[in-house]
């Protein structure tokens, strides 16, 4: 291995240790200040956090489209798909069955009923 | 080779000629980039297929994850009232583990560049940069639960509590199997070089560490940033 | 010292748990015995138990499936029995081992027999469809088999050592919290499916990258055989969904050992929870054993038609649809949790969806058989019973899809005909298919026929005599999982299904003697050219049995059907290619690191059971050190010297080339 390459690998771990740093500073930032309009603050903070793991999946697992890595790729969205079914379906579920079959004041603390829909 | 595939990337020099059977089992003809698994040159080198192996197995772990974040999301409310996110978490630690994450999963990197060039004392320095932050993380956070424990937020206190200690617990358990195995890795090489299958073993590791860290950023944000927020 | 454990764990007042356990000792002592006094023991340790050869490691899931069979069998007869009986009367089984007899009966069918059953098959076939030398992870196959053997040995000894769980064969809440489960029985289930289910997910991992990556020169994705296609969605599946089933179960372990509040039901804890979950793997598992199926279908029908399959490219979309739409609709196997008309609307539709693509494969396999020249043998017989059976229970099945329906007919014993009627109907029908065209592959001879349509005949009969009537008294109002009963009109059917799980019986009977017979005249039906079927795709390619490295040169593919296309060659050219050049083959060196990391695993689940916590940490650290052994060893591969190669291919040569010579003297 060539000292420039070196170089050039040593400087995409510290490209994404900036970029990673600054999207983790910019979460923490914005959960902390009142900046952004409240209800927001989660919509903001889940698109930092894509933000943050895009960054991490190209420059730490350095994930590419070149041919040798498609089938990576194609894992990682199937993955990405069961993901998304599992939680979304499961939130969806059971947001549903509290409100359908929860008795009023019972098991769940009194905030529980504000999250119904 | 390009820095921008590292992971996935046969290693270079180290790897044994292929003296025989070009398609013997696992090992490409030879010429690394024909045979990528898509028909065309036979079955893939070993590094890829180990790479890819691996990558496969990250997925699963991060499905495991992905359930256990169901879990918690259906039952932050679930309090009973006992005490909420907002009351419990510190925003202070929460950064302070990150960052030590952050930084060993760079010093990781790092170690994989010297793995790359073969040199020992980079490798095992950089090794031992990410154990220390790994093990700070792991006592930050036995800190926390200890803390939460300590004032009867255990997690037999609420189901939310329960999602909340098995949620970062869990990650918390791969973080210590990421260090027993990186210890592992350090004495591998330390008694047998950098041979074929320690590297590609390593490279594993190093997937397993940075996936971790990927974990991580939806624990801080799923977890402390919008507990706190909320 | 040793946690719960006492004697008093041992049932000595239940005489029926500990007769079969003590028949089981007894039998498994023998068979020790005589391997150890007839001095097989090293050819036993070295050739099989520490094998990392993919064909030996299908062979022994195989082998283990088919002796758990009998097992889940017997469970399904004392319940048949019990039901014909308890009219009125308690019968002979106390409600107590009754409801252990049905829980263990659903685990040890669908995860000991099932699932073994299909990944012994695509163990065996996938490298051999493929082309290839191996799977891409040898030694970690083998750990994955002998995981399986932990988690059937932990069910199996629960027997005798304390109980099995009551609740059904999925340990739902709140009834499996240590509240109303304090024994070890909820554990026992717990454990041995964590530590099965990992090596479950290992396999998934393994064949995945074994499909994507590693296929003969020429072989693209869309030259793959179907098995290979069925395969690959399979395993998807496993990766996705059995990590869903470890974490489920550890945050039950968590509620039960550490006083968590996940699914109590009290403290926010909501039971219902672990209902979406477990079905979030288990509605997947459903496709998990049926994939394979279709795809060993696939083969049987295209090879005894004497035609490519119709279709082979809906098929593959169907089967990646499959694949993706199997994770859209576990909510239909709790339509009754009461999440409302909107939720059951949308999984009752996708439920249905569901069911094109599966019709999509039944049409192309009618297309297959359809101006082809068919043959009826055994193999074709479970395939064509498949369809007409499996139609059927794919129907009642959308007929549940439609949660009013579902309201009405969930657990009764219309659900439980539904389910056996897709399970065997589908999987053990395609898995005795596949046991059937794939057993002269791996022993060199064939099955003897008539036995194996006797088998058929009886178990086709057997089933419908068995099921046909839980269907009838499911609608009559019978619910499931009943010890006795007082309704005189489900009386008649129910004696109906126990002369049927009889006839099922008698199916098993002619199987094992069809086993025997045909050990017996192995000579006769000897298959000396490695293709005795007239077979379309690799595996038929190579010697019966094959080689340990499968392939004396990696097969060059140029088209769908490579092994058919290479016949034609030969047919036309009235000769066999030219013989290759041979090189050296390295093949995977044996480990014993499967079989050690099992004994610790045991260890571990034992002692979590029972908790025996230094027991636990032992199996812990003896579970790490087995793998740094394993990592530090230097030797990895055997050499098999060229000549000794060319010498393997000759004799297979010789006997295809004297086949080829004796079908021209006929023609």
């Amino acid at each position: 291995m060539e000292g420039a390459d070196v170089w050039s690998s040593v400087r995409t771990y510290l490209i994404g240790l900036a970029l990673a740093a600054m999207l983790t500073a910019g979460s923490f930032w914005i959960s902390s200040t009142g900046v952004i309009y409240g209800p927001g603050v989660p919509v903001a903070l889940i698109v930092f956090a894509l933000a943050q793991i895009g960054v991490h999946l190209v420059f730490f697992l350095h994930l590419t489209t070149a041919p040798d890595n498609v089938n990576n790729a194609m894992a990682l969205a199937f993955g990405v798909l069961v993901v998304v079914l599992l939680i979304g379906g499961t939130l969806w579920i059971m947001m549903h069955m509290n409100a359908n079959m929860m008795p009023m004041g019972a098991a769940h603390g009194p905030h529980m009923h504000g999250g119904h829909p | 080779m390009s820095a921008s595939t590292v992971a996935f990337a046969p290693p270079g020099p180290g790897t044994p000629s292929q003296a025989h059977d070009p398609y013997r089992l696992g090992r490409g003809s030879g010429s690394e980039d024909e045979s990528t698994g898509h028909g065309a040159g036979g079955p893939s080198p070993k590094s890829i297929v180990v790479g890819f192996g691996f990558w496969i197995f990250i997925l699963a772990d991060i499905i495991t994850f992905s359930t256990l974040f169901a879990a918690y999301g259906v039952l932050k409310d679930a309090t009973a009232g006992g005490p909420t996110g907002a009351e419990l978490f510190d925003r202070g630690s929460a950064a302070l583990e990150t960052t030590c994450l952050l930084l060993s999963s760079v010093a990781c990197g790092l170690a994989m560049v010297a793995l790359r060039m073969r040199s020992r004392f980079w490798f095992q320095f950089a090794m031992l940069a990410t154990a220390v932050l790994g093990a700070s993380f792991l006592s930050l956070e036995a800190r926390e639960f200890a803390g939460l424990v300590s004032q009867g937020a255990g997690p037999g206190r609420s189901a939310f509590l329960s999602a909340f200690f098995t949620l970062v617990g869990c990650h918390g358990v791969h973080v210590t199997i990421g260090l027993l195995w990186l210890l592992t890795m350090m004495a591998q090489v330390a008694a047998k070089g950098f041979r074929a299958d320690i590297v590609r073993r390593t490279t594993c590791w190093s997937l397993f560490w940075h996936a971790l860290d990927i974990v991580w950023v939806g624990v801080f944000t799923v977890v402390y940033l919008m507990g706190l927020s909320a | 010292m040793l946690g719960k454990l006492s004697l008093a764990a041992i049932p000595l007042d239940q005489p029926i748990p500990l007769a079969a356990g003590a028949l089981v000792g007894v039998v498994l002592l023998c068979i020790l015995g005589w391997i150890v006094l007839a001095g097989h023991l090293p050819y036993v340790w070295r050739e099989w138990i520490t094998s990392v050869d993919h064909k030996r490691i299908g062979i022994m899931y195989v082998i283990f499936a088919l002796v758990m069979l009998l097992r889940g069998f017997t469970d399904a007869m004392m319940m048949r029995s019990q039901q014909a009986l308890a009219f009125d009367a308690p019968g002979y089984l106390p409600p107590e081992h009754y409801n252990q007899i049905f829980s263990a009966h659903g685990t040890i069918m669908i995860f000991f027999v099932a699932m073994p059953f299909m990944i012994g098959l695509m163990n065996f076939v996938l490298p051999l469809q493929l082309g290839v030398r191996d799977v891409a992870f040898p030694t970690l196959n083998s750990v994955s088999f002998w995981l399986t053997c932990t988690g059937a040995l932990l069910v199996n000894m629960s027997l005798v050592i304390g109980e099995f769980q009551r609740t059904g064969w999925l340990p739902y809440p709140p009834l499996s919290e240590i509240t109303y489960s304090p024994g070890v029985g909820v554990d026992y289930w717990l454990w041995a499916l964590s530590i099965s289910g990992v090596g479950t997910l290992m396999t998934g991992v393994n064949f995945v990258t074994t499909i994507l990556k590693m296929r003969a020169p020429g072989m693209s994705y869309l030259r793959m055989p179907m098995f290979c296609w069925t395969a690959l969605a399979t395993n998807l599946l496993i990766v996705a969904a059995f990590p869903i089933l470890t974490a489920v179960s550890a945050m039950l372990i968590l509620d039960r050992y550490l006083g968590f509040q996940f699914f109590t039901d009290t403290a926010g804890g909501n039971s219902m929870l672990f209902m979406s979950l477990i079905w979030a793997w288990g509605h997947p598992e459903v496709y998990i054993l049926i994939l394979p199926a279709f795809g060993i279908f696939s083969e049987v029908v295209s090879t005894f038609s004497g035609k490519p399959l119709f279709g082979y490219r809906s098929m593959v979309l169907a089967t990646m649809a499959i694949c993706m739409l199997a994770f859209m609709v576990w909510l239909h196997h709790f339509f009754t949790m009461g999440a409302g008309a909107d939720v059951n609307g949308v999984f009752g539709i996708m439920s249905m969806v569901i069911a094109v693509p599966t019709g999509v494969k039944i049409f192309n396999w009618l297309f297959t058989m359809y101006g082809g020249s068919v043959r009826m043998s055994a193999a074709m017989l479970w395939s064509i019973g498949f369809m007409l059976t499996f139609v059927i229970g794919g129907m009642t099945g959308v007929l549940l899809a439609i949660p009013p329906v579902d309201f009405v007919m969930h657990n009764s014993t219309f659900l439980v005909a539904h389910f056996h009627n897709v399970i065997i109907g589908g999987v053990l029908f395609g898995a005795f298919a596949g046991y059937t065209y794939w057993f002269p592959k791996a022993f060199g001879f064939r099955l003897h026929e008539g036995w194996g349509k006797a088998a058929f005949w009886c178990w086709q009969i057997g089933f419908w005599l068995a099921f046909g009537p839980l269907y009838v008294t499911g609608l009559d109002g019978m619910t499931r999982r009943l010890q006795h009963y007082d309704v005189a009109e489900w009386r008649p059917w129910l004696l109906v299904a126990l002369l049927g799980a009889i006839t099922i019986l008698a199916g098993i009977a002619c199987q094992v003697v069809q086993l025997v017979v045909s050990i017996r005249h192995r000579d006769a039906l000897r298959d000396m050219t490695g293709d005795p079927w007239d077979g379309r795709s690799l595996e038929w390619s190579t010697a019966s049995p094959p080689p340990t490295f499968n392939f004396a040169v990696l097969p060059d593919v140029h088209g769908e059907e490579p092994y058919w296309s290479v016949k034609e060659r030969a047919r036309g050219q009235h000769t066999l290619p030219a013989a290759p050049h041979y090189e050296a083959i390295e093949v995977p060196h044996n480990s014993p690191t499967g079989f050690v990391c099992a004994f610790f695993a045991t260890l571990i689940g034992f002692a979590m059971i029972w908790h025996i916590w230094w027991m636990a940490i032992t199996g812990l650290v003896g579970a790490y050190a087995t793998f740094v052994v394993f990592a530090w060893r230097d030797r990895t591969e055997d050499e098999i010297p060229a000549a000794r190669v060319a010498e393997i291919d000759a004799a297979n040569r010789r006997a295809r080339n004297e086949a080829l010579r004796e079908m021209e003297y006929a023609s």
